[in-house]
Formats: structure tokens, C-alpha cells, sequence
């Protein structure tokens, strides 16, 4: 009996003991810690923060964590403190060992604030100096030097095991500015140092850069003059280049709101004042899309382009085939009719769904950067929704011009009852264009909700530009719109800075007035059953 | 022409707002906020909250012994409609106070019906001050009670040495912009670590202005943004500062026009950690509030839905005129108006509001950090309530004057160096 008691117990130590290791060690922390981080109270944080900060080891580094991402919360009657982790497991925070499912109304987050937020966020920047990741590091090294903390001796040893170039690189970079602040260094030290900031200079050396550059040995005066120039015109570069990248950025905005509109305007000489809110029922169909399919925003967002394609597009339809037909040849009604269906569609969706906005998620790869080099970066949903506005112009060009349908479109376009002696059904055509101007008007709404507010107001700020853009262009021109897109989003972007967002767009309706007296039809003029009369 | 008709009566009766017809005897009360248009998405809320607050007075019996009836117009986000509707309910619907507005601009449209027709109106949002009417109740805070507070928190505790203001282009944030200024310039802050900013309203593309900020924000001063910028330019605007990297701890982003309300319509992600300046938030733990949203629930059905600080207004404002309709046993404006200045009501996060002589409130002053759930947690609040001031101390023209109506002064622009009224200082 005695021996199988004792198997048994060896047993159990087997089985718990390496799982107790794998967990971490058990975290003991004093009864004021434990105390302030159950507090409601946030300022009472502090003094925890300090202490978690002082305790070594990979428990505590998780519940730095853990406070960081809001990630920590505690029972509110019996003071556990446990870590929900984003799948929906939780753990003890102290011991590291699992939870069942916790009573979600008994649990308080362990609320931190800005600057508590910042000490955090440096205390763990300091636990990954050396962490396996080369990128983890690089955030570390960043974040270590962002808040000027960075001595010598750290980034030697630093330097010392690093592999990874790039975060060698920035090490280097700072160890030299630290070099050459120094005031015990030797005057070749110095020098040395700033002929290595002339190729590598963190962004943060101009200062630095701007004091040699009176020293009193004219070598190193030389260098650093000749550092700042390099500095000075990387960055000058990094900001033009921008401002290009801004430019295309919003110019593909406006194309994308704008295709449709050539189709319908353009194409068939329709004034259909209800774009905008077509456009807003595509980025409303990506709020219905995500509802659909809970967790998954980025599944939702891209099905929601042919999803809106059909929502916008058949609304389209029935708005042809309901108002439109009625009204060809009488553009003025059709301006005050479409309008009003604009007004309705608004209303509409305040009624039935909320006049308030609704939420849309964006999916993890549309936010953040693409870091290119130090000082210029690009922001990745506005990288998504170029390539999107090429693509969708790049398909609509095709079937205007290689299909048969739009072989059809054109003709009617460009005389109807010849088109009708060839057999072409143009009721159809008619519909069929309007519903495609639409579609595309909806798949401009999908990319919208990745930008601004889903809201019943959306499309109104998007009708009177894509007008604007349209005319430009060419009415009646595909490529026109393209170009004359990303032409007034260029320009826009480079008149902002001198002259206030306001302003610019004043300057640039302005100048397209003008432009349009000089060429009234717009930068490519085509026949269309509009440039007509 | 007969079906045409008929589908225009249709439509007609769809969208325009039904008033309920009670018997006589009952005491009205106006609600002019808009059920349509761009200001929908705020105003609507404050309609339902004042209709709640209204079944709730007549199930305690009314108020002298009538009940009350709710008049509800639609503006229908229009400035001149405004003024149009506000006249309809003073002359024609005969109504005994007006509950609405929201914009600046709604409200300089419908003073000179209030002030010409002896109305009242009881103004539930913060507003840029410079300003005080015998006819208005103004129930938001003045900028001494939410943009001044908010800017000491940024200098003295996050140590902020540098400012952008960013704001849209209208009257609010460019007074608002013009006090903290002069705030600003007089607590030492150099001119050139101020960058003043406004864009259209709905602006969208913030790509080149985040990274101006940026760059301003890289010369080695803790930087902080005071952000006026109103409604749907919101979301992009945060949605830009996180996607080029700007951090709340880094760059923080005070705002004074973003509430519980505008948060529930966003992926809230973006903003985790920027701070709002309000009087009142939902996430306040108090006994009245707890009660405010459960009976707020309860009259919308909808558990989801937030409290914000323009509806803490209307609730005070609501409360104070029925304790002044009851001290003074009559609904007549005169009467009220003489008899609502010094009463105190209490408020939704503690404390109570008192009516000022210059037609504002004493408030609570409440700073806020956006949690990923759309709510605020509180991280800063005046020791107690801070008295509204109608004219800025801050602005040279507004210094020397002060609103008072009560006897003998009786006046919205008194400049107390002169000894006149009608604003003399500017």
C-alpha cells in the first residue's frame, strides 16, 4: 500500500512539477503592489509599477505586459489578479496557472494611464534589448534611445553580441552621436564620430550636428557641416517623396469615387446626384459584411468588394430602370429627382439602421507602416487603396474596351438609333451602364470605410469632388478621370502645406474654373452623348 | 396627378416628426434638435433624452399640476430653419421653454427669435463663450470649464511644452483656439511652439497635416495636440496618427468634441489612450448615474446605448426649470428667469450645478482617457465645480466684461471698468 502510495506521489510529481516550470516561477509580490494594482483608483499605480519594475524573471516581464496591452484585470471579490489573454484564456497573473472561464461582470481592468502607459513600455523596452527577435530588438533599441536613456557602456555590450545589421546600424549611429556630444572626448575621437554621422546620422542629430559645426578644429567642423548637408537632404527627399505618396494617395481617392461617376455622367450624361450614397451603401454593406462574420475583419472586407459591387449596383439598376429612364433628355429633373433620392437613401439609413456612425474594423494589414528607409515610411492602407484604385480601373477600362458589352455601352453612347438598327437592346445597355456605374460607386464606399466615418453622411462629401474630377478630366473619358484624379490630388497636396488644407481647396476649384475656360472640355475630350450639345 | 399627390402626402407623413395632440390644460415644452440632416447623428440622442425626461416628470404627476407635453420640431440641420422652427413653437405652438441647438451657429440663428419673442431656451452643449442672452440657459460648459482645465493638465501633468491646435473651421474652435492662445502666450509658451491648424468640416485626407505634426512634434519638447475638431473629421484623423506611428504617449490628443457618443460609432483602436476634457462621463461610478443610464436603457430599449455629456446638460437644465417653474408658480419666462438664478440641482457625477447670474452653471471639470471599449476613464478632475464665465479673462476685448442678470446690473455684456452695459470693451 505504502509503495503504491509513494509511486503515486512520484507519479504526480512528474506530471505537475514540469508544467509548474514551464508556467514560471510562482511571482511574489508585496501586499502594497498587490494592493495598488487592485486599487479603482489609477494614480494609485504608481508605486506597483516601480516595484514589478524592479523584480526580475519572465513573470513579472508578463505582467508588464500584460498592465500594457490592458490585458490585466481583477476579481472584484476575491482580488485575483488574472491575464485574459486575446483568445479569451485566462490565467492567474501571480502563478501563471490557467483559469477556467471567468465571470466577465466580476472582473475590473487594471487601468493605466499616459505616463504610467510610458514607464512600462521603457521598462519592457529594456527587457528586450536582447530579445531572440531581431525586430523585437530594433523596437527596443528605438524605444531605449527615443527616451534618451541610452549609455555608453549598455550600447557597447549592445553592439557587441548584435547581429542583425540594421539594428547594428542605429547602435552605431548612436553610439557615435554619444561620442561626439562627449566633452572627454579627444578631438580625433570627435572627428571620427562625425564622419561616421555623415553616412549614418540618427534623425535626432541635428542639434548635435549644429554645435560642431562652430567648433573651433575646422576638420571636424567640415564633417559635421557635411553630415547636416546629408542629413538635410534625406530628409528633404523623404518629404517630397511624400508628399508625392500623399498626393497619389488622395488623387486615387477621388479616382475611385469618380469612376463610377464617369460611367454614369461621363458615359451616359446622367447628373445622378445619389452617387455619393451609392457610395455609402458599399462602405455600409462592409458593416454588414463584418457583422456576418464576427473576429474575421479582414475575411469581411474582402468579400465585401463584390458584395457592395451587387448592393450599389442593383440599387443602380432599380434607380434607372424606376427614375432615371423616365427622365432622359431632361437633365435638370434628373438632377432634382436623383437628388431627391439621394436625400431618401440618407434618410433612409438613418431610419433603418442609426443616424449614428457605425463601427468598421480595419483588419491588421491595412494599419501601420511600411518603414522604406529611416525617415521615410508609408502608411500601408493607403498603399492598399492605390493598388485597389488601379485595379478597379484597370477592369472597368477593360470592359469598356474589351467586351462586347462594352463594345454596346460605346455604341449606344455614341449613336443610339444606329446602335438599335444593329441589333443593340439600349434599354438594357442603359441599365446594364448605370448598374455598372454603381457597382463601382460601392466598391469606392468599401474602400472608404477603411478612411473615414461609415455614416449616412459619407457620400456627400465625395459628390461635389467626383464632379469635379469628372469635368476635368473629360467628360465622357475614362483615362481623363484616371489622370485627372491623380492630378488634383497631387496638386492638393502640394499646395497644402503653404496654404492650409482650406485654402488649397479653394486655390484648386479656383484653378480648375479657369482650366475649364481654356479647354471646356476638360483635359481629354471625347464624344459622348453629353459633350454632344 | 392624383397618385403623384398621394405619394408626396406619403412621404410627407414618413419623415415629418409626429407630435403627440394631448388634451388641453398641459404645459409644452419645445424640442428643436435635428431629426435629419448632418447634425442628426448628435442632436437625435438629445431628443430622445428630453422626451425621457418628460414621461418621467408626468409620472411624478406633471408639474403644477398639468401634465407636460413634449413639442418636437425637426431644423433639420439647417441654420435658417432653425430660427424658423424656433419661431413656430414660441408663437404658435405657445410652448413654455425650448430645450435644443447644438452647433454655434444654430444657436446665433435662433437668438433674436428668443430674445424678440421673450422665449427661453436652455442650450445643452459646450460652446465657445463670448456671449450671454436673458433668454438663453446656456447648460454646456463655458472654455473656463473644459478647454482651460484641460491645457493645465497637459502643461502641469503629462509636461507638455509645445501645442498644436487643430481645429475645423468654424466658430467655436477658432474662439476656442483664440483664448487658448492667449492662454497659452500668457503662461510663458513661445510663440513659435504653437501651431494653429483648422480644416473643413469632414475632412478626410490628414496624411500631409499628421505629418507636419509630426515633424513639429520631433524638436525634442514634449508636444501635445488641443484638437476642436469636430463630428465625422474625427475618425480619420485618429485613424492617420496611429497608422503613421503617432502614439498616445508620445503625441497625446486632448479633445473637446469627441464623447461616448462619437466613439460608439468607431473602431475605437486607433484612439486607446488620447484624453477628452468633459463635464460628465458614462463611466462615472455614482449612485445618480447608475440611474440615469438604467432608466436611459430602459426608455430606449437598447442596453447598448451610451450617456454623454450634452445629455447630463439637458438633464440638469431640464431639472433646474422644473424647480424654477415650481419655486415661482408659473411657467412665465419672466418669472421663471427670475426664479431659476441660484438654484442648484444636483449633478450626475456628483455634486451639484448652480445657476450662475451670468445664465451659467457651476460644473465639474473631468479629464478622460479613451478606453478600447469607447469609454473614458477618468485620470484627472477639479478638486470641485468651477464656476462658468461667459466672457473670457484671457481675451484683452472680453476682459473687462461680465454677464449678470439679476437686479441692478441686468445685463449680458456689463464692462465693470466703465460701469456700462453693452460692451464697451470691445
Amino acid at each position: 500500500m505504502s509503495f503504491r502510495r509513494r509511486t503515486l506521489f512520484w507519479l504526480f510529481l512528474l506530471v505537475f512539477l514540469p508544467a509548474q516550470t514551464a508556467g514560471g516561477s510562482e511571482l511574489r509580490l508585496e501586499p502594497e503592489t498587490l494592493q495598488a494594482l487592485r486599487s479603482s483608483r489609477v494614480a494609485d499605480r504608481n508605486p506597483a509599477i516601480e516595484a514589478l519594475g524592479r523584480i526580475d524573471g519572465e513573470a513579472a516581464t508578463g505582467l508588464l505586459g500584460a498592465l500594457l496591452d490592458g490585458a490585466l484585470y481583477v476579481d472584484k471579490e476575491d482580488g485575483t489578479l488574472l491575464i485574459l489573454s486575446e483568445d479569451g484564456q485566462s490565467r492567474d497573473a501571480l502563478s501563471g496557472a490557467g483559469l477556467a472561464s471567468p465571470d466577465k461582470t466580476r472582473l475590473r481592468k487594471v487601468g493605466t494611464n499616459n505616463s504610467q502607459r510610458e514607464i512600462l513600455l521603457s521598462l519592457l523596452s529594456a527587457r528586450r534589448l536582447r530579445h531572440p527577435d531581431a525586430d523585437a530588438r530594433q523596437a527596443a533599441v528605438e524605444a531605449l534611445l527615443e527616451r534618451g536613456q541610452a549609455d555608453k557602456d549598455l550600447l557597447y555590450s549592445l553592439l557587441r553580441d548584435e547581429t542583425a545589421p540594421e539594428v547594428r546600424q542605429r547602435l552605431e549611429g548612436a553610439l557615435a552621436l554619444l561620442r561626439a556630444r562627449d566633452p572627454a572626448s579627444t578631438p580625433e575621437e570627435i572627428l571620427d564620430a562625425v564622419r561616421l554621422l555623415a553616412d549614418n546620422a540618427p534623425p535626432n542629430a541635428g542639434q548635435v550636428l549644429e554645435n560642431l559645426r562652430k567648433a573651433a578644429d575646422p576638420a571636424v567642423a567640415a564633417a559635421a557641416e557635411k553630415a547636416l548637408y546629408n542629413l538635410r537632404v534625406s530628409a528633404e527627399r523623404a518629404s517630397m517623396l511624400e508628399t508625392l505618396f500623399f498626393g497619389l494617395s488622395l488623387g486615387s481617392v477621388l479616382v475611385l469615387t469618380s469612376i463610377g461617376l464617369a460611367v454614369t455622367f461621363g458615359v451616359m450624361g446622367v447628373i445622378n446626384m445619389a452617387h455619393g450614397e451609392l457610395v455609402m451603401l458599399g462602405a455600409y454593406t462592409v458593416w454588414g459584411m463584418q457583422r456576418l462574420l464576427p473576429g474575421q475583419p479582414g475575411a469581411a472586407l474582402l468579400l465585401s468588394i463584390p458584395a457592395a459591387f451587387l448592393v450599389s449596383g442593383s440599387i443602380g439598376a432599380l434607380l434607372e430602370r424606376g427614375i432615371i429612364r423616365h427622365l432622359y433628355g431632361r437633365p435638370l429633373e434628373t438632377l432634382l429627382a436623383t437628388f431627391g433620392v439621394s436625400l431618401i437613401l440618407q434618410q433612409a439609413v438613418r431610419t433603418l439602421i442609426s443616424p449614428m456612425n457605425r463601427a468598421v474594423e480595419s483588419p491588421a494589414f491595412m494599419s501601420g507602416m511600411l518603414h522604406i528607409t529611416r525617415n521615410f515610411s508609408l502608411t500601408s492602407n493607403r498603399i492598399y487603396i492605390l493598388c485597389f484604385c488601379l485595379c478597379v480601373f484597370a477592369l472597368i477600362y477593360l470592359i469598356m474596351h474589351k467586351t462586347r458589352l462594352g463594345l454596346e455601352v460605346r455604341a449606344v453612347t455614341q449613336n443610339r438609333p444606329i446602335a438599335r438598327t444593329m441589333g443593340v437592346n439600349a434599354p438594357a445597355v442603359d441599365t446594364f451602364t448605370f448598374a455598372l456605374g454603381s457597382g463601382v460607386a460601392g466598391m469606392a464606399g468599401v474602400a472608404l470605410s477603411q478612411l473615414t466615418n461609415v455614416g449616412p453622411n459619407l457620400g456627400q462629401g465625395y459628390i461635389v469632388d467626383s464632379f469635379m474630377v469628372v469635368v476635368f478630366g473629360g467628360v465622357g473619358n475614362l483615362r481623363g478621370t484616371l489622370c485627372g484624379g491623380l492630378i488634383l490630388g497631387l496638386a492638393n497636396k502640394l499646395l497644402e502645406p503653404a496654404s492650409g488644407a482650406m485654402l488649397a481647396k479653394i486655390i484648386l476649384l479656383a484653378g480648375v474654373i479657369l482650366f475649364m475656360q481654356a479647354k471646356p472640355k476638360g483635359l481629354f475630350p471625347e464624344r459622348g452623348r453629353a459633350a454632344e450639345n | 396627378m392624383f397618385r403623384k399627390t398621394a405619394l408626396l402626402l406619403l412621404f410627407c407623413g414618413l419623415f415629418s416628426g409626429g407630435a403627440a395632440y394631448a388634451a388641453a390644460e398641459t404645459i409644452k415644452v419645445g424640442i428643436l434638435h435635428s431629426l435629419s440632416g448632418t447634425m442628426a447623428i448628435s442632436e437625435t440622442t438629445l431628443k430622445d433624452v428630453m422626451l425621457m425626461l418628460v414621461e418621467e416628470q408626468n409620472k411624478k404627476g406633471g408639474l403644477l399640476g398639468k401634465k407636460l407635453e413634449a413639442v418636437v420640431v425637426d431644423p433639420a440641420s439647417d441654420w435658417p430653419l432653425f430660427a424658423e422652427r424656433a419661431r413656430e413653437l414660441l408663437t404658435q405652438r405657445k410652448v413654455a421653454a425650448v430645450f435644443g441647438c447644438w452647433t454655434s451657429v444654430s444657436r446665433k440663428s435662433v437668438l433674436p427669435v428668443f430674445e424678440g419673442e421673450n422665449g427661453l431656451l436652455f442650450y445643452p452643449v459646450q460652446y465657445e463663450g463670448e456671449e450671454s442672452s436673458k433668454n438663453v440657459i446656456y447648460t454646456g460648459a463655458a472654455p473656463n470649464q473644459q478647454a482651460i482645465p484641460a491645457v493645465d493638465y497637459l502643461m502641469k501633468d503629462l509636461g507638455a511644452k509645445r501645442f498644436v491646435l487643430a481645429g475645423t473651421d468654424y466658430v467655436f474652435p477658432r474662439t476656442a483656439n483664440k483664448i487658448l492662445e492667449a492662454y497659452l502666450l500668457g503662461k510663458g509658451v513661445d510663440k513659435s511652439d504653437i501651431m494653429i491648424n483648422y480644416t473643413p468640416f469632414g475632412y478626410s485626407d490628414w496624411q500631409s497635416i499628421i505629418a507636419e505634426i509630426k515633424k513639429f512634434g520631433a524638436a525634442g519638447k514634449k508636444t501635445a495636440i488641443i484638437s476642436t475638431i469636430n463630428g465625422d473629421a474625427n475618425v480619420p484623423f485618429y485613424k492617420e496618427l496611429a497608422n503613421q506611428g503617432v502614439t498616445a504617449s508620445a503625441i497625446p490628443v486632448m479633445a473637446f468634441s469627441v464623447g461616448e457618443e462619437e466613439l460608439s460609432g468607431i473602431d475605437t483602436k486607433p484612439l486607446v489612450g488620447h484624453l477628452a476634457a468633459w463635464n460628465y462621463f458614462m463611466s462615472v461610478d455614482t449612485p445618480e448615474n447608475a440611474e440615469f443610464i438604467k432608466k436611459w436603457h430602459a426608455f430606449i430599449r437598447d442596453q447598448k446605448r451610451v450617456t454623454n455629456d450634452p445629455m447630463e446638460a439637458h438633464y440638469i437644465g431640464f431639472n433646474l426649470w422644473v424647480k424654477a417653474v415650481e419655486k415661482a408658480k408659473s411657467t412665465a419666462v419672466d418669472e421663471v428667469l427670475k426664479a431659476i438664478v441660484g438654484l442648484s440641482v444636483p449633478n450626475l457625477t456628483g455634486g451639484v450645478a448652480t445657476l450662475l447670474p451670468n445664465h451659467h452653471l457651476t460644473k465639474p471639470v473631468l479629464i478622460g482617457e479613451i478606453q478600447a471599449d469607447g469609454q473614458f476613464q477618468v485620470v484627472w478632475e477639479t478638486p470641485k465645480e468651477v464656476p462658468g464665465d461667459a466672457w473670457s479673462d484671457y481675451l484683452p476685448e472680453s476682459k473687462a466684461l461680465e454677464a449678470d442678470w439679476t437686479d441692478p446690473i441686468n445685463c449680458g455684456n456689463y464692462n465693470t471698468v466703465t460701469k456700462k452695459c453693452g460692451g464697451a470693451g470691445k
